[in-house]
């Protein structure tokens, strides 16, 4: 049977909802409409309850104990947002120093630096080549004015899982508050908050199969008690943190996302694993300079970043025009600056030019694996034929030792 | 980003790829760019005894565009002569391609390739001469 095209790769950017998750919420647009602050009535009443349900369904999802410490949010950015600026404002008395890694997404980098424009110290840590946080080092930058040690779970580039567990038990030792952006990894490594000793922790649903528009910043009750200043102000939702008349439809189709992404994890894990090993083996059976991207072991399984030496990024995505995958190729970005998680890492510019991410979910299947692989093979061929840097490699030209004449 | 249909058919069948013999007397090689920025091109011209360019030859390791603009620089150097050759502007590529603002530079390249192959063109002759 022929594979249907366009064939979607491209899960770190987001994902199709899954027919389930739709399933559930239709109801809350039509039939239970009602406003979940509305208690005086039954319409009201109805929305609660399902909020209620969604919050242990997220809360479970996470091995948080009560499902009290869900603050629901339009996102990971948000969550992000009122995270970081949340705690920094009311912590600010106790230090002014606030530590994060340089790989993290642009909504955490940003939060950050908006906060060093108000007067707070941020050190942004580096990371090895592998693209993991050294632990000595995050050791090393705390102080007694550290307030708060900022840390994704999952890199959205080159899916590498930060080592949780000791970050979070460095940060407890010392007293510090760990916040973990989790937008990547619900659903594809477990996440356990009390385990990882995570206080803070962001995700969002739509990178889990259901709906763009809800996300969640689950906020560490006791031991310690975390209080955050809310961004937002208004009627006093959601504990205060987060006013705004909740989404109900599009939160029971989280709650829905998040139990199918827990109870699914394992099968779905080892499933795309598999997937992701038979695209990596049959890329680099047909074709030679093919390079990875970050650690190999400490990966999401879904995440296959590679650079295909001496064919530019976006060249190669035009001639796989029926495949959707991303590149950190500087020519697809607005800036023309190649990818800062790639340059973090410490590979060449060259290199990131021609760096693919391919980024396999739920419902990807071993033939449009099998006809990736093909096309990838055909294209980067045919480029290579056609590129300048190729002729020289094979000419036996090293391309460090050229004189180029750049711009 | 939406490729103009120029683009898209100079990406898929690209005219004039390939090499010409670089240390031929009669052949001026341009290569302009670099690695790391992502975009390097190479854009050769063979001149007959009348001064006209019979053949070009190109091989680019650049976006979709970059490869459009040199595609179409050996077209249109292809059967000039070395002072016209020289009149080619990225101006001209830019319209004929319908590049966006944010491409110019892929135009920029082209036309620094062309001058390059003439200048190596016409060095390797003096160097003859001489």
């Amino acid at each position: 049977m022929a594979v249907q095209t366009p064939i979607y790769l491209d899960n770190h950017a987001t994902t199709r909802c899954d027919p389930r998750v739709v399933e559930a919420m239709l109801p809350y647009f039509t039939t239970h409409f009602g406003n979940a602050a509305s208690r005086t009535h039954v319409f009201g009443r109805i929305a609660e309850e399902a909020v209620d349900k969604a919050r242990a369904q997220l809360a479970r999802a996470i091995g948080a104990t009560t499902d009290k410490e869900i603050v629901l949010t339009s996102g990971a950015t948000e969550s992000d947002n009122l995270a970081i600026k949340g705690a920094a404002h009311m912590y600010r008395e106790r230090g002014d120093h606030l530590i994060t890694v340089c790989t993290e997404h642009k909504a955490v980098l940003d939060a950050h630096h908006a906060l060093e424009r108000e007067g707070f110290r941020v050190t942004f840590l580096p990371v090895g080549a592998d693209g993991l946080v050294d632990l000595a080092l995050l050791a090393a930058a705390m102080t007694d004015q550290t307030i708060l040690v900022s840390v994704m779970a999952v890199n959205n580039e080159i899916g590498v899982v930060q080592p949780l567990q000791q970050i979070g038990k460095l940060c407890k030792d010392r007293g510090v508050l760990f916040f973990c952006d989790a937008a990547q990894a619900i659903g594809k490594v477990p996440i356990d908050v009390e385990a990882m000793h995570i206080d803070l922790l962001a995700f969002t649903a739509h990178k889990m199969y259901g709906p763009k528009g809800v996300g969640a910043l689950w906020v560490r009750r006791k031991s310690p008690r975390v209080r955050l200043e809310p961004l937002f102000h208004g009627g006093g939702h959601e504990r205060g943190l987060r006013s705004g008349t909740l989404a109900v439809a599009l939160i029971v189709a989280f709650g829905a996302a998040a139990e199918l992404a827990a109870r699914e994890l394992p099968e779905e894990s080892s499933r795309v694993l598999a997937l992701r090993q038979r695209l990596w083996d049959g890329l680099r059976n047909n074709l030679t300079h093919v390079h990875l991207n970050g650690d190999w072991s400490a990966r999401a399984p879904g995440n296959l970043n590679v650079s295909f030496a001496y064919v530019e990024g976006e060249s190669l995505l035009m001639g796989i025009n029926d495949i959707a995958v991303s590149s950190g190729s500087a020519c697809t970005s607005a800036s023309l600056e190649p990818s800062y998680v790639l340059k973090a890492l410490g590979v060449d510019d060259e290199l990131a030019h021609t760096s693919i991410r391919f980024g396999i979910g739920r419902f990807n299947t071993e033939q449009e694996i099998d006809y990736t692989i093909a096309r990838v093979t055909e294209v980067v061929t045919r480029l290579r034929d056609m590129s300048p840097l190729w002729e020289m490699v094979q000419e036996g030209v090293d391309l460090k030792t050229v004189n180029w004449v750049g711009h | 980003m939406a490729y103009s249909d120029k683009v898209l058919d100079h990406y898929n069948a690209p005219r004039n790829v390939g090499a010409l013999p670089k240390d031929d007397p009669n052949v001026g090689t341009g290569v302009v760019g670099a690695p790391e920025c992502g975009d390097v091109m190479k854009l050769q011209i063979r001149v007959g005894a009348d001064g006209v360019i019979e053949e070009a030859r190109f091989k680019t390791f650049g976006c979709g565009s970059a490869i459009a603009s040199s595609s179409l620089a050996t077209e249109w150097v292809k059967g000039k002569t070395l002072e016209q050759a020289a009149t080619i502007r990225n101006t001209d590529i830019v319209q004929e391609l319908n590049l966006p603002p944010i491409k110019i530079h892929c135009s920029v390249l082209a036309e620094d390739a062309i001058r390059a192959a003439l200048a190596d063109y016409k060095a390797k002759q003096a160097a003859t001469a001489g």
